[in-house]
């Protein structure tokens, strides 16, 4: 089980339809720092498939998706 | 005593709640709106500059000539918002103090932040449409490369569309089968809206159009006439149009009061910028989670003119903004698509059709009579639900 850990950036993507809240990670992961956690709220159902493909095709870390009441947290490490 | 409104931006969304609040509140308000050089521009316009079906001065107009006389035109450039103080500065050293202000400051192009950028092409200025007007006509073929130079953008479909475009340009110049046609999205799927994507991909097929994903331009490299992105991979080109990188305006970085791309803080029912209760934003400039287009300000326009004249009026506020968006391609070749979608909603598959193609052809023509002053009839958006 991962851990939720603080986030150096929470971007609130919720009630945004894909791919609105991928296009704020990589607007996230662009304005970024190496080593920076940043948090995706989002609510949308799609984000659970795009943002785990993207961030394996641009080689950064999922830490992890936590779910919660009414959306998901996916939580995202800048490794480049 | 009147209140004193004032607008930021002379774009459609500022100019329409400009209109709207002089009507509404004759006695009750004073409105200014503020503009940095005084014109109203068209942007949809752009695309058809570059491939040379509208002239470049049928897409700019003299802000004052859209304006209701009662609304009073500053020109001049916003430096710095005094939320405290409820003021704005300008650059000459004068001010304007407000009781309500209203943000609809737009966004900025920075295509310098891409390295390289100055061997592309765009079409989100008019001057950059103009050149790239020039460099399609000179073009005798090769691979011509469509891809997005940053996230978000004005006009999400804008770089699809402008495809399909270029697809009908060289096919009408009877050289389509000379040029080798790229689009480099930067998402999982080819168009943005998950619902209408397998709709473009089709079409995108059917053109002979090639096709990647997740391609995020990371920077260019002139010498060797290839772009490279963030994922780590490369393309050739020839003539390479590049969407540039958009940030919130800097009198919003400058003030405090956006995110770190410049983009406003605001709420997305309300539109009031967060921690405020004097202050409004609309469009492009917001962080709003909807496509930066003129139609998302064409919604949200009623919600901010309604909050300010319930607050002065003293009627409680009915309206909060559903985001709702309405987006007309054209797709080449006399057809069209139209989607219209909410914060609930998701846009439904529509056909492509004729009537979607002749509402943008005349939204295009009618857009200086019908935006500013709000005279749009509901039917030409249709309905999201």
């Amino acid at each position: 089980m991962p851990e939720e850990v603080e986030a150096n950036v929470t971007v609130d993507a919720r009630g945004s339809f894909c791919p609105g809240p991928l296009m704020e990670l990589i607007r996230a992961i662009r304005e970024g720092e190496v080593g920076d956690v940043i948090a995706v709220l989002s609510n949308d159902t799609g984000s659970r498939r795009d943002i785990p493909l993207w961030i394996e095709k641009a080689g950064h870390e999922l830490i992890g998706i936590f779910d919660k009441e009414d959306h998901a947290r996916f939580l995202v490490k800048k490794l480049k | 005593m009147p209140k004193k409104v004032v607008v930021l931006g002379g774009g459609v969304g500022g100019t329409m709640v400009a209109n709207a609040l002089a009507k509404e509140l004759k006695k009750e308000a004073e409105v200014t709106i503020v503009d940095e050089d005084g014109k109203h521009v068209y942007q949809p316009g752009f695309v058809y500059v570059s491939f040379g079906k509208m002239k470049p001065h049928k897409v700019v107009k003299d802000e004052r000539k859209l304006l209701r006389r009662n609304v009073r035109l500053v020109v001049e450039k916003a430096t710095k918002i005094d939320k405290e103080n409820r003021r704005v500065e300008f650059s000459k050293g004068s001010h304007l103090e407000y009781d309500y202000l209203v943000l609809a400051t737009g966004a900025e192009i920075h295509p310098e932040e891409v390295q390289g950028f100055e061997d592309a092409h765009h079409f989100y200025d008019l001057e950059a449409s103009v050149k790239l007007r020039s460099a399609l006509a000179r073009f005798k073929g090769g691979k011509l490369v469509v891809a997005i130079g940053g996230v978000p953008y004005r006009c999400p479909p804008a770089p699809a569309e402008s495809t399909c475009l270029l697809d009908y340009y060289f096919h009408k110049r009877g050289i389509r089968d000379k040029v080798d046609l790229w689009f480099m999205s930067p998402l999982v799927r080819i168009f943005p809206l998950e619902t209408i994507d397998p709709y473009v991909a089709k079409i995108m097929e059917q053109k002979n159009v090639n096709s990647q994903t997740f391609f995020n331009v990371e920077y260019v490299d002139p010498k060797k006439k290839l772009v490279h992105s963030l994922e780590g991979e490369s393309i050739k080109y020839d003539l390479l149009i590049l969407i540039p990188p958009h940030k919130g305006a800097q009198v919003i970085r400058d003030s405090d009061l956006g995110d770190r791309g410049g983009w406003i803080l605001t709420d997305r029912h309300s539109l009031k910028v967060e921690k405020t209760d004097d202050v409004y934003a609309i469009g492009d400039g917001t962080n709003l989670p909807v496509s930066k287009s003129g139609a998302a300000a064409h919604y949200e326009s009623p919600i901010v003119v309604e909050g300010i004249v319930s607050d002065l009026t003293g009627t409680p506020p009915d309206k909060i903004y559903d985001g709702r968006v309405t987006c007309f391609c054209d797709a080449g070749f006399k057809r069209g698509i139209m989607m219209d979608f909410d914060y609930e909603h998701p846009p439904v598959p529509p056909p492509f059709s004729r009537k979607a193609y002749w509402k943008k052809i005349l939204f295009n023509k009618f857009y200086w009579w019908l935006l500013p002053k709000d005279r749009l009839p509901g039917f030409i958006m249709g309905s999201v639900k």
